[in-house]
């Protein structure tokens, strides 16, 4: 069984205990426990199930590698799923549950897939499931969705309880790992006086050291740990960081830190993790390596552990998985295992070394303590189900004929090291075979390549590939030192530390245990112990043709389980390549992608929720809009009043009243929104000429000018009025979407294409309130206003005619008004600075009172403009929309030689005379047509779909006209004045329009010009 | 995550405040060339793997167009330079030689 | 080649599975060819298979300098969909997707077709046009589409935030009859189909150089040796550029990174997939039960398989705002894939300068879901010199400024 034992244990404080519930049981473990350790004191072997057989899984490994202890942590706001037990480091009140189970972790429906398991081989669904075709989705794939996943989703109406936060960083060196090698490498590095960050995904410093033993500087690890620390640590030039994991490296230095601020304290406030984004000149990862397990049968079997990991729960938390322990290996290391249960006071009944010479120093050791210890032998196969309790021993170089079976309770296991070359990888470092110790290590002569082509990452102790502790000490001191030259640093000389450890003997590569396992064996020796990947899989995909590492890891579905293989992916490849009768480097691997261990969702979304999910532009009068029933509408990301909404009202009867009192009294209209740009220059009418298709250089002083603007390729992009302000300057209304981007057009032709012409361009449209002051009283009450103010300017007719602009004082404040109309009636667009903005409208709208002023929203606008028959971008066009389709042939000018869009024009579909053209659209029968319908022509076309001859482009209730009107483009549209023409709508009804001229309202135009 | 030197303001720029613009050096064809001309001009990019002259914008920073040259598979930036002009300035063409020896792109050696 | 069936496996599993044969042949090229497609991706193999199974031209190699399936077929979001607003898209995805729905059957390989249906939500008032929009155009088109409510897409999906503060969801564009399927078994079922009609996949042979006589295509040369046919398609997405440099022509087209990522897996929580583009994100859930997401590409010519993070956050956030509950899950892998774009981000499937020459490339964001559509419609044209499926998407649209343009209804072309 496994317990806590009497001794031991230098991460926990036998004096704080803490209680907890795994499946509602309670339990008790203490501070500095991971979930993992105290689970194991509390004798709970088997942790979860697997996702495909729901086979029993127990503690595998310590860390984050852990393939089997996914648990359902929290609940409500604060539930998560599939929560490392390993990295969890234990709270009083965590509650923990198992997944992957029903209706309980002991016993659980879907086992019987296990017993299925000769069947459900890998790829089966690939073969099955097909007849008859509808079964797919109403039967196997929900049984199949059933059964898969791991964790429970979180409750669907959830809201994150807890905040995240997002944090910059720019380093000259980032280290990550705070082990030995990790600690070495950032003081070579900070000696050359170079900005390190140092990155630990764990609360403690120092990573397997103080497990492994040896001495540093004739110490015991832990001591030059610390002191090393408390060095790095008084150093200015040096941040550290524990509990902070990198998670990806991405192009030129670019690394995301994953810090865990309170996972192991939920409720004590502020953010629970902190996303790093760090910008660094080198990255030196000295990440360690993570041991590989064997594959034997029944190695899945819970009680079946890494052999350094058990080590790590015995040293580390005083806890072992068993009391009789067999342990197998092909390497010393484990050895080290084997010496420290013995040393707890636990049987380690065999060691089992494959290797027919055994190994070194350590093997004389375990001897001398009277541990039996077996060479050139193997485990043939573990049993016991839930449990380990017996284990066959066989020859390694055999079939896995059994000649003994001894019992057992826990199981050490070593197939060797492999270096953690994740980061190294993700940026396109490329990685050497290494034959002697049986895995990949960085080439450091093909490193990831940084924005200056030299390479950016330099990999560190064993995470390069050195596995005992001199050697690392001096590879991550030059590490280091390389780290912080390549930063432009030079490098101090900083000794390495002097790391003594015993002498191992050369480890073999064993890839299957025993070599020849016959096919009932391979069957059960797991790969991927979360997916349920077998020996026997791998082959069987190399067996039917996918060969490729790719192909492979995709068909058995190696390496794709949440520990994205940490532990799987060398093994089955060794697997794979055997089974092509080639060799490991030849099949490579798979493409190593960040994070590198699981980051939430919520730290990359990070503070920008809610609210604030987007920030939100705020016209000056947005509070009095808010608070006067505007129906926001977004667009891009300001908010505009769709309608304003009095009490007791629809937003429908809201917009009728606003678009009838707009043309009988007087509206109001917030047009702050409007792009305002400033282009300003000798060479600005010019410009402007190129940049509009009418000729715009020759507008007067004092006037204004309706233009369009064509991208290069010929399609209407914006419209808007524009004035010409003095002999060099013209400002330029945008549509709301499109200030920003028409600017940046302008700038982008400007500063590529004629950058020898003398014109600035200015975005001023967040310094203009713009007030539209429309319909028959809107004179009245400026003119009120300013005999208020004791005079301003004259607002008439004469002197102030349509389509002119003045600068002076209305109402006593600094005004620029535009006699312009976007809806047919009397109407002044009227300037004042931003600050001014919302005394503005209130002085007009307090004027107001007695000439029936209310504000409209954009609704009302579209209607009023569509009443005149005016386009509207976005509505009349969509990006495939020339000003031909529109009937604006008038505002291309031919006294041009060139403008954007001219040349485009000339091309054969843009001069087809078939183009859809813009017509109004009535309905017989006075009804609204559909948004977006198309009308019906005649017959079908060659792929079978129904011709159509146009389509509606705005459509409203005119409360003015009292009936629907429409906008469309329609085939030959206005030679065919009168015609009706039909429109299927998706309410299964049909429309019948009669074309119509576009301006249904005032046709003389009149009412804009009194 | 690209990092680019924006030659006007001299920051090194993260990607995040620049704005990418495609292939640089076009020659703007306008009325009187020919459909081909103007097709190649608006569509035939150069899609090159390896050395890419390209626009930049540092849109979130001083608001200058710049020319980068870079390389598409390693993402190596051979150097950045003014908007304003035909074509890249030899020191330009100097330092991806000595990088790339024997790049082509477009009529440039 | 065997049947798989139910049958097949219960019988294989009595004897360990022994005795599967190969999905497919790994040939030495013959000296001659009717016809090479290069590009053993989805688009390639479709290709092929229809050449065989439509126009019973069989004497035909599929090329692919890596391994098959390996480019955008095997790292995309899987998403089927056919809800185009222009004609000649929606008559391509549309025939796509039929052909998706007897997929397995036809090929005798489960591509895990799944209909659950895609919603395209509408958060402004300018989506909501387009999308309706788009409806009207699809019942035209033969595409069932259906503009909903707010209330059908919460019961649609009970996981979604209806009422977000900033972007609230007024309503969607349902396709039913969407979906998704499992993206390698697209490729291995059609690969194993053109095996079995005696086609040579030839995996790991690079395309160093195409032969042109008399202005007609005569053969390739590659890593293996030359090869000789009477008709070459090239089917390599972003490589088409180069391709079609070593055949002497250009085309209008770039290459850019595209991003995704999976969560980790947990048991079923949402039964369709959900494409939210004013906010940029958009999500399914496999079968394993991983939330499946994509974003948006980035801005510049990349062939590192490698996108920036800031995009994957732009993605999260949008979906930690439409999916509350995603915030309490892991992000486990992101990945990056190549896309080839055209100046009108539509495809290009046309004859080419060089006779006999084929091109089908430039799908962007959209390659998976076309690909039976595709390979039907290439595969007609290679064949008879003619399919009205590929007749707007020829080369010259561009300079004629005859686009083909989905931007235009608020909709991504994913």
């Amino acid at each position: 069984m496994s317990t806590r034992l009497a001794k031991q244990g230098r991460l926990i404080d036998r004096n704080k205990q803490i209680e907890f519930t795994f499946n509602g049981k309670r339990m008790t473990g203490y501070a500095g426990d991971t979930l993992a350790s105290a689970l194991l004191a509390n004798d709970q072997m088997m942790v979860g199930r697997s996702f495909k057989y729901h086979r029993p899984r127990g503690l595998v490994a310590a860390g984050s590698e852990e393939p089997n202890a996914l648990m359902q942590l929290g609940s409500g706001d604060r539930y998560e799923p599939n929560q490392r037990a390993t990295t969890t480091e234990l709270f009083s009140g965590l509650s923990a549950k198992s997944q992957n189970h029903w209706p309980n972790l002991e016993f659980d429906v879907l086992a019987i897939n296990n017993k299925l398991g000769r069947f459900l081989t890998a790829g089966f669904y690939y073969k099955m499931f097909m007849y008859p075709r509808a079964a797919w989705k109403h039967v196997y794939e929900p049984i199949i969705r059933a059964s898969a996943g791991l964790g429970k989703a979180p409750d669907k109406e959830t809201k994150d309880a807890d905040t995240y936060e997002h944090f910059y960083f720019f380093a000259d060196v980032v280290v990550v790992g705070g082990g030995v090698a990790g600690l070495q490498a950032a003081k070579a590095a900070a000696a050359s006086g170079a900005k390190v960050l140092v990155l630990e995904q764990n609360a403690y410093w120092g990573g397997r050291a103080p497990v492994d033993g040896g001495t540093i500087d004739g110490e015991a690890p832990e001591a030059w740990i610390e002191k090393t620390r408390a060095e790095l640590a008084a150093m200015d030039n040096v941040t550290l960081r524990d509990r902070c994991m990198a998670s990806g490296v991405y192009d030129h230095g670019y690394v995301l830190g994953y810090e865990r601020l309170t996972d192991h304290a939920p409720g004590q406030g502020g953010p629970r993790h902190r996303l790093w984004r760090i910008r660094a000149k080198q990255i030196v990862t000295a990440t360690g390596a993570i041991e590989r397990p064997l594959s034997f049968a029944g190695n899945d079997v819970p009680g079946v552990m890494l052999a350094a990991s058990m080590r790590d729960y015995v040293v580390n938390w005083g806890v072992t998985p068993g009391r009789k322990v067999v342990v197998a290996t092909n390497n010393d290391d484990a050895y080290r295992t084997a010496l420290v249960l013995h040393e707890a006071g636990c049987d380690v009944v065999r060691i089992l070394d494959a290797r027919n010479n055994g190994g070194g120093d350590l093997m004389e050791e375990a001897r001398q303590k009277g541990i039996r210890v077996e060479c050139g032998r193997a485990i043939a196969k573990v049993s016991g189900g839930k449990r380990v309790k017996k284990v066959a021993i066989c020859a390694q170089n055999g079939t896995g004929g059994a000649q003994e079976e001894i019992e057992a309770d826990a199981v050490a296991m070593s197939g060797g090291w492999s270096p953690v070359v994740h980061l190294w990888s993700h940026c396109g470092g490329k990685l050497n075979w290494d034959d002697a110790q049986a895995h990949f290590r960085p080439d450091a002569a093909r490193p990831p390549l940084g924005d200056n082509g030299k390479g950016f990452v330099v990999a560190a102790g064993s995470a390069d590939g050195e596995m005992a502790l001199g050697p690392v000490l001096v590879n991550a001191s030059a590490a280091g030192s390389k780290a912080a030259e390549d930063a432009g640093f030079p490098a101090k000389t900083v000794a390495a530390a002097a790391g003594v450890d015993s002498v191992e003997a050369p480890m073999e590569a064993v890839w299957l245990m025993p070599a020849q396992a016959d096919i009932g064996l391979r069957m059960k020796s797991w790969l991927d112990y979360q997916n349920d990947v077998k020996v026997s899989d791998v082959q069987l995909a190399a067996r039917e043709g996918y060969e490729s590492v790719e192909h492979t890891k995709r068909y058995t579905t190696l390496g794709m389980a949440t520990d994205q293989g940490k532990l799987s992916n060398i093994n089955g490849l060794a697997i794979l390549a055997d089974s092509l009768n080639s060799e490991i480097p030849q099949v490579g691997t798979t493409t190593f992608r960040p994070p590198y261990h699981p980051i939430s969702m919520g730290v990359i979304g990070g503070e920008a929720r809610g609210d604030i999910f987007q920030p939100v532009r705020k016209t000056p009068m947005y509070e009095w809009n808010d608070t006067n029933g505007a129906d926001w509408e977004p667009v891009g990301h300001w908010r505009r009043p769709f309608a304003y909404v009095n009490k007791g009202e629809s937003v429908h009867d809201a917009v009728n009243r606003e678009v009838k009192n707009t043309r009988e009294n007087l509206g109001l209209l917030d047009a702050s929104t409007l792009g305002k740009l400033v282009v300003k220059g000798p060479d600005a009418g010019r410009f402007l000429d190129m940049m509009y298709t009418n000729m715009m250089s020759t507008l007067k002083i004092g006037k204004c000018r309706y233009g369009l603007m064509c991208s290069e390729n010929g399609f209407l992009m914006d419209d808007g009025v524009v004035a010409r302000i003095d002999e060099d300057t013209w400002l330029c209304h945008t549509t709301t979407g499109g200030a920003e981007s028409i600017h940046g057009h302008m700038e982008e032709w400007l500063q590529t294409e004629w950058w020898d012409w003398k014109v600035y361009v200015a975005n001023v449209t967040e310094q203009f309130a713009q007030i539209a002051v429309v319909g028959p009283n809107a004179r009245k009450v400026l003119e009120k206003l300013n005999t208020a103010a004791g005079g301003g300017m004259d607002l008439s007719k004469e002197a102030l005619p349509f389509m002119e602009w003045r600068d002076g004082k209305i109402g006593g404040y600094d005004a620029r008004a535009y006699r312009i109309s976007f809806s047919g009636e009397l109407s002044y667009e009227i300037a004042v600075p931003a600050s001014q903005g919302l005394a503005f409208w209130n002085a007009i709208m307090e004027a107001g009172k007695e000439f029936g002023v209310m504000p409209y929203g954009t609704e009302t606008l579209h209607i009023l403009r569509a009443e005149k028959g005016f386009i509207m971008i976005g509505d009349e066009t969509d990006g495939t929309v020339i000003p031909q389709d529109l009937n604006l042939q008038w505002a291309l000018s031919k006294k041009k030689e060139d403008y954007l869009g001219k040349r485009a024009h000339l091309r054969s579909h843009m001069a087809d005379p078939d183009r859809w053209k813009l017509v109004g659209l009535e309905t017989v029968d006075g009804s609204v047509l559909p948004d977006g319908a198309y009308a019906l022509g005649e017959g079908i076309n060659a792929n079978g779909q129904k011709n159509v001859i146009g389509r509606v482009t705005s459509t409203y209730f005119s409360a003015t006209l009292d009936r629907g009107i429409a906008m469309g483009l329609v085939k030959h549209g206005p030679d065919r004045m009168g015609e009706v023409i039909t429109f299927p709508g998706t309410d299964g009804k049909t429309y019948e329009a009669k074309i119509v001229d576009p301006v249904f309202y005032d046709k003389d135009g009149e009412k804009q010009n009194v | 995550m690209l990092i680019l030197e924006c030659p006007y303001c001299g920051v090194k720029a993260e990607e995040t405040e620049l704005h990418a613009g495609g292939e640089a050096h076009l020659k703007r064809f306008g009325p009187g060339s020919t459909d081909g001309e103007f097709h190649d001009y608006l569509f035939m990019r150069e899609n090159p793997k390896g050395v890419h002259f390209e626009r930049w914008r540092h849109a979130n920073g001083c608001g200058k167009w710049f020319h980068a040259a870079r390389c598409t598979m390693t993402l190596e930036v051979f150097g950045t330079y003014s908007a304003q002009t035909f074509e890249p300035p030899q020191e330009i063409r100097d330092a991806i030689t000595a990088k790339r020896p024997g790049w082509t792109w477009r009529d440039l050696k | 080649m065997k049947r798989y069936s139910v049958f097949a496996v219960a019988r294989e599993a009595l004897r360990y599975h022994t005795g599967w044969e190969r999905a497919w042949r790994s040939p030495e090229p013959k000296r001659h060819y009717d016809v090479i497609i290069v590009g053993a991706g989805g688009h390639g193999l479709a290709t092929a298979y229809y050449l065989g199974k439509n126009f019973g031209i069989t004497n035909v190699a599929i090329i692919e300098k890596g391994w098959l399936g390996g480019g955008n077929t095997g790292r995309n979001t899987t998403i089927i969909r056919s809800n185009y607003l222009q004609d000649p898209s929606a008559a391509i995805y549309e025939k796509a997707r039929s052909l998706y729905e007897t997929m397995s059957q036809d090929l005798n390989y489960n591509v895990m077709f799944s209909p659950r249906g895609v919603l395209m939500l509408a958060q402004t008032q300018h989506e909501i046009r387009g999308y309706k929009r788009t409806a009207h155009a699809n019942a035209l088109q033969g595409v069932e589409t259906e503009f909903v409510s707010p209330e059908r897409v919460k019961e649609i999906v009970p996981i979604i935030n209806l009422h977000g503060p900033r972007y609230p969801v007024l309503g969607a564009l349902w396709q039913e009859r969407g979906g998704t399927a499992r993206h390698d078994a697209v490729a291995w079922g059609y690969a194993r189909a053109c095996s079995d009609m005696g086609m040579d996949i030839i995996q790991q042979c690079e395309v160093q150089g195409v032969r042109v006589v008399n202005g007609r295509v005569a053969g390739v040369d590659t890593t293996k040796g030359p090869i000789d046919c009477d008709k070459l398609g090239m089917v390599v997405a972003g490589n088409a550029s180069v391709l079609a440099d070593q055949a002497g022509f250009r085309l209008p087209m770039e290459s850019v990174a595209l991003q995704a990522m999976v969560s980790e897996p947990i048991k079923p929580c949402m039964d369709v997939v959900v494409m939210a583009n004013t906010v940029h994100g958009y999500m399914s859930q496999s079968d394993k039960g991983e939330m499946v997401i994509g974003g948006g590409t980035d801005g510049f010519n990349n062939y590192t398989q490698r996108g920036s993070f800031h995009h994957i956050e732009e993605t999260v956030r949008a979906l930690n705002e439409t999916f509350p509950m995603v915030s309490r899950l892991k992000m486990l892998r992101q990945w990056g894939g190549i896309v080839d774009v055209t100046g009108d981000r539509s495809p290009i499937i046309s004859k080419t300068p060089v006779g006999n020459t084929f091109v089908n490339c430039g799908w962007g964001t959209g390659g998976f879901k076309s690909i039976p559509g595709s390979g039907w419609a290439m595969a007609e044209l290679m064949a008879t010199g003619h399919s009205p499926l590929t007749e707007e998407f020829s080369i010259n649209r561009f300079q004629e400024g005859k686009f083909i343009d989905e931007s235009v209804a608020a909709g991504v072309a994913h």
